[in-house]
């Protein structure tokens, strides 16, 4: 599983959602490649899952990947509830096609 | 590409200097609230002036997603922007100003960073997003009504 953060200039919240995540996953013994992106290369990129800032919907307008919106980039407990929800749906979803 | 254990990670004291720090400020806008802190980091060397109108250019070119949480706003260049060292300025409001996002309006806690390269500044951020998760932290942020104070927060004395 692909996990993509998104923030406009690829170092920044971008990072900073990428280590939270990874710090997330490891706790919940999840296993996902997660890799930050900017604006610039992740049009050309896929992932199962991407995540961005409140702000950024209209970046992501047409992707078809699971899209995450996160409004506080700092709250642990928002990311965790997003992420796993969204896991789980994918993961449910590939089980029961 | 690097990894974490090669990556000189710069403690967050280092990264926000005394000088860096000014509280309880009033400003009449969002513009006004990057003009102080820029300048700010600009008075201590860190950063060219062109950084200033970098930062703007930024946030009105991606938009509003560096209010990264109700009150909080996290500014940025690119480093050739015109960073001179790494850094990291905070700025308190005494009054919120708005920054244009649909749900973290206003913001009163304005942060300002200067990054030389991505992998140096990372493990910082982090340490810095940790903290700012913690509503206490922010509590004692808001509540420092000197510049002095607030330095002491982050563990440097003016």
């Amino acid at each position: 599983m692909r996990i993509a953060t998104l923030c406009g200039m690829g170092f920044g919240t971008s990072m900073m959602l990428k280590l939270f995540i990874d710090d997330i996953l490891k706790a919940e013994g999840i296993r996902a490649e997660v890799v930050p992106w900017d604006l610039g290369t992740f049009k050309g990129e896929r992932a199962d899952i991407v995540v961005a800032p409140v702000g950024m919907e209209s970046h992501l307008r047409g992707a078809t990947s699971r899209v995450v919106l996160i409004q506080n980039l700092v709250d642990k407990n928002e990311i965790k509830m997003k992420i796993l929800e969204a896991i789980n749906e994918l993961s449910s979803g590939k089980q029961a096609g | 590409m690097t990894d974490s254990s090669d990556v000189k990670s710069i403690s967050l004291e280092g990264l926000i200097g005394s000088k860096t720090v000014k509280a309880q400020v009033q400003v009449v806008n969002w513009e006004a609230a990057v003009d102080g802190v820029g300048q700010l980091l600009l008075d201590a060397g860190k950063i060219e002036a062109a950084y200033i109108p970098a930062m703007k250019r930024v946030l009105k070119e991606m938009g509003p997603y560096a209010v990264i949480a109700p009150g909080i706003v996290l500014l940025h260049g690119r480093p050739e922007d015109g960073v001179l060292e790494p850094c990291l300025g905070l700025m308190t409001l005494k009054e919120g100003v708005p920054f244009g996002h649909s749900e973290n309006d206003p913001v009163d806690l304005v942060f300002a960073l200067g990054a030389v390269d991505k992998q140096a500044h990372v493990l910082s951020l982090k340490a810095l997003a940790e903290l700012l998760g913690q509503a206490e932290f922010l509590r004692k942020l808001r509540a420092a009504a000197t510049d002095r104070q607030l330095a002491e927060i982050f563990g440097t004395t003016v």
